[in-house]
């Protein structure tokens, strides 16, 4: 499959919707997509990646990019993961320690508005 | 013991097809269903890293891949040609480090998490990443 993105905004939040494989050969449709919200001046972004079937460390390398990019502006980047295949990733790299890992947009949503 | 060979040019469209044959042969070899998801990820890391390494330094030479079905192990090499000097960090994750240099370090790791056997050898002449995971000892998964 194909990689399919999306992204819309609620409140301060944008919500970046991803569907598909993020490999090396798709993940550059990703990181243009990072840059460009973060050029636009969304610095708070909220991955979704419940549709995603797989996910390498070259879209590990895009995620830990757009990070870098939002943290520059005080931002942030978190994602919503429950797939355990796509989680076992995050664990093996230690980057569950660097990204907010949650189950859902709405829990996501909540915990950012807690931040406020 | 049963081989498959595939060559292929390194274009990141290609990976995916390696990906997809290897998670064939390995589902035909008898590799448990549960473990498929792991050897799809740790040969799309391999072929994944072997296919910059050549964009990098041979972009007209091809990749090549043997999966092989050996003594009840389903064992893959990925091999390159490109001269390597592969790096292996173990320490504290800080985001300032984690440079682009850093992140191709990653596919190694993530092999490494992964596969259940792995052995890593950089040279001057390419890089050989020979991974294995238990199969059938019949060398044919149950139809």
């Amino acid at each position: 499959m194909d990689l399919k993105l999306d992204h819309h905004n609620e409140d301060r939040l944008t919500i970046v919707e991803v569907e598909g494989e993020i490999d090396v050969y798709t993940a550059p449709r990703l990181r243009e997509l990072l840059i460009d919200l973060v050029n636009k001046g969304n610095f708070h972004l909220l991955v979704n990646m419940e549709k995603v079937d797989f996910l390498d460390s070259t879209g590990l390398g895009v995620l830990v990019g757009g990070l870098k990019r939002v943290r520059a502006h005080d931002g942030s980047l978190e994602l919503v993961c429950t797939q355990e295949r796509i989680l076992k990733i995050f664990r093996i790299t230690g980057l569950t320690k660097v990204f907010g890992i949650y189950a859902s947009v709405d829990e996501a949503k909540e915990a950012h508005g807690k931040d406020k | 013991m049963a081989t498959v060979e595939l060559t292929f040019s390194a274009l990141p469209a290609h990976v995916r097809t390696a990906r997809l044959v290897a998670t064939a042969i390995a589902r035909r070899t008898g590799v448990e269903e549960s473990l498929l998801d792991e050897v799809r990820l740790a040969v799309g890391e391999a072929c994944s890293r072997a296919v910059e390494a050549h964009r990098a330094h041979c972009p007209g030479e091809p990749i090549r891949i043997e999966l092989k079905d050996d003594s009840g192990r389903f064992e893959v090499t990925v091999s390159d040609q490109a001269p390597s000097d592969e790096i292996k960090q173990e320490q504290p994750l800080d985001l300032g480090m984690l440079s682009d240099s850093f992140m191709s370090g990653f596919g190694i790791a993530v092999i490494a998490g992964l596969a259940d056997d792995v052995e890593v050898f950089p040279s001057p002449k390419g890089m050989r990443i020979r991974m294995s995971w238990p199969a059938a000892t019949n060398g044919h998964a149950p139809i």
